[in-house]
């Protein structure tokens, strides 16, 4: 084969490889949604969305409803801490003498925890809340567990979006006057919202889709949530019917969790294309600003 | 506008003093409240930036303490042979406790982690080599060989697969996946391989889909989104004269990703895997589900096998029979294991990345 030729061949099997690799993604990547979809839309009722659950029968209002409550209340706590953590990262913690931004060791702590296993958080909040503290199965250690889990990511997510904010506006801000946290409320955090929001959004992404952290510290329950935060006998979400019914003798609880998967899939769906609306806006936005 | 001052005034409110003796009305009390609210606010977000910032600090002291207090028993009893014997053994639950060096366990206890261990390793490395060359394919696909009009949603699709909770893959890996490549692809592979010793583990019986490379594949599903994200990144940033004058000087387009694109983000793309390698490390609901959970090495690689994470997983429940602890001090000792794994992995591929590229962002988006 002749050097021209050689690089002729290579350059083909060079686009054609990306392509390939592309289809080698996609395909399964379809082959998945089919799957779940269709295996679900093959006995769908739409009743299953607000019919209580009862062991096997029945449809899936309480872990529903439990998936929603799992993600307000890590919305509530790991959102606050984190979103302020990644302020304090970014904003307010003293740099150091060098010009590098201060907090090294404590943005190290954030980054270990987020490569920390999901299940050896679930067994941590088992040993020491579930049974530690005597909190039973219940609400309170689920959200916890689930709350360390993702404020690393908001935190990151909400330091980048800051530090993408123009220093001119804090300079401006400042030379109008404002307090630090005035202007931080009222010009920083308003112009880094954009990024903070997708964070969070996907954040409740990857709670509502958790499984492993909540086997030990939620289990399961098949009714609606009673109010109670612990000492509760389980708290019920959709992940867990999605990994237990489908292997059930009984066609209905196969149902269930393919039922459940397909609910799932869908509420991804949604909280990503939420998240890519508020970046496509903004991202006009600032295109009309440097205008 | 934000002193107290200021905001009374703007309120068109005169001075108290020129007026005598001085009235406090109701909305005189709600200003000097908002006032002082406004004068405290710097330090409340201060304080509250502060301590939030701590938090994940103590979140991650706590874990660590709560593991290794529960794993220090099983660590001095187990010895080195955890790592190397195979048996995982709760032991007659039923008879007598039996004390060694002071640690009480169950008559015929033995933890030996070699499978769990080898499996994790297995089932990662699979991903890793599968997904590597097919996430840099893709990111060559997205941001360079494809039109945008194809490009945008074919990349926000890969997006959503990253987004997939991890127990709907798994669901469809036992379901559909597993069992469709074991009628076809599986005992393809198994008859057509010469019998040579890297490609005979890829002989033997094939099994129905539930083992090793079945979670392999769903594992390599679940990182490809990860590292075509990063790599599609770092590949944005290579500037374009580069690129523009390794054409100019007549080189094919093959020769200018392999020799300028890729050489470019080269250490990039090392750290994109490494952050792909974490989080194959410690996945446990897809792998759960299409492993099979078998407490022992892979003969070959269609064979049921268990990993660490999926033995923590299967494994408590068991475990809290075990009247002396012993059972969940050695899952601790194996969580520990899997946590230092993975923590070790995650640190290195936020250190290459960090060092390669001037992204701030979060480079592992897809978590």
């Amino acid at each position: 084969m002749t050097r021209t030729r050689r690089r002729s061949v290579f350059t083909v099997v060079f686009r054609v490889g990306t392509v390939l690799a592309l289809a080698l993604v996609l395909a399964p990547a379809a082959w998945l949604v089919a799957g779940v979809v269709s295996r679900a839309a093959a006995h769908w009722q739409w009743s299953v969305l607000w019919t209580n659950l009862y062991g096997e029968q029945g449809g899936l209002l309480g872990p529903i409803t439990g998936t929603l409550i799992l993600m307000a209340g890590v919305l509530l706590i790991a959102g606050t801490i984190g979103v302020l953590a990644g302020i304090h990262l970014a904003e307010l913690g003293r740099p150091r003498r060098g010009g590098s931004p201060g907090g090294t060791w404590l943005r190290m702590a954030s980054d270990v925890l987020s490569g920390f296993p999901s299940i050896v958080l679930g067994y941590v909040g088992y040993v020491a809340l579930v049974v530690g503290l005597h909190w039973q199965f219940s609400l309170l250690p689920a959200l916890l567990v689930l709350s360390v889990m993702v404020v690393p990511y908001i935190a990151k997510a909400t330091e980048t979006a800051l530090r993408q904010v123009p220093t001119n506006y804090r300079e401006g801000a400042e030379a109008l006057g404002m307090r630090t946290g005035y202007a931080l409320r009222k010009v920083v955090l308003r112009s880094a919202a954009p990024g903070i929001i997708t964070g969070l959004l996907i954040a409740l992404a990857i709670a509502g889709g958790e499984t492993a952290p909540l086997l030990f510290t939620a289990e399961f329950s098949s009714g609606v949530w009673t109010g109670s935060f612990i000492h509760a006998h389980g708290f019920g979400y959709l992940t867990y019917l999605v990994f237990t019914f489908w292997s059930y003798p009984s066609k209905h609880a196969n149902y269930l969790s393919y039922d459940a998967a397909l609910i799932l899939i869908v509420m991804v769906l949604v909280l990503l294309v939420a998240a890519r609306i508020v970046v496509a806006r903004t991202q006009r936005h600032s295109e009309g600003a440097q205008r | 506008m934000t002193t107290a001052q200021n905001a009374a005034g703007a309120a068109g409110v005169p001075p108290p003093a020129a007026r005598g003796p001085i009235r406090t009305r109701p909305g005189d009390v709600l200003r000097s409240v908002a006032a002082a609210l406004r004068a405290g606010e710097t330090g409340a977000w201060r304080w509250g930036a502060r301590v939030a910032v701590l938090l994940p600090f103590a979140a991650l002291v706590f874990v660590v303490a709560v593991l290794a207090v529960k794993a220090y028993p099983a660590v001095r009893l187990n010895g080195g042979s955890f790592f190397t014997h195979s048996a995982w053994k709760i032991g007659s639950t039923y008879a007598q406790t039996v004390k060694t060096d002071g640690i009480a366990h169950p008559l015929g206890s033995s933890y030996g982690a070699w499978p769990m261990i080898a499996g994790t390793l297995q089932t990662s490395a699979i991903a890793v080599v599968i997904a590597l060359p097919i996430s840099i394919g893709c990111a060559f696909a997205l941001t360079e060989r494809l039109p945008r009009f194809l490009s945008r949603p074919l990349g926000f699709a890969i997006e959503l697969l990253a987004g997939v909770p991890s127990v709907v893959l798994g669901l469809w890996g036992v379901l559909t996946f597993g069992p469709a490549l074991s009628k076809t692809v599986y005992p393809f592979i198994a008859t057509h391989l010469p019998n040579v010793p890297v490609f005979s583990f890829f002989k033997g019986t094939v099994g129905h889909g539930e083992g090793l490379l079945t979670g392999g594949l769903v594992l390599t599903l679940m990182i490809v989104p990860i590292i075509t994200a990063t790599t599609a990144d770092l590949f944005r940033q290579v500037p374009t004269l580069p690129k523009e004058g390794g054409e100019a000087l007549g080189m094919t387009d093959f020769e200018v990703a392999n020799k300028i694109t890729l050489r470019w983000v080269r250490s990039g793309i090392i750290g994109a895997t490494v952050l792909g390698l974490g989080r194959a490390l410690g996945e446990t609901m897809a792998l759960v589900l299409t492993v099979g959970a078998i407490f022992k090495v892979a003969p070959n690689v269609y064979s049921p096998m268990t990993t660490i994470a999926a033995a923590i997983a299967t494994q408590l429940d068991s475990a809290l029979t075990d009247g002396t602890g012993f059972s969940v001090a050695s899952l601790a000792e194996i969580a520990l294991v899997l946590a230092v794994m993975s923590v070790l992995v995650n640190l290195a591929a936020r250190w290459i990345v960090h060092r390669t590229s001037r992204l701030g962002g979060p480079v592992g988006r897809a978590a």
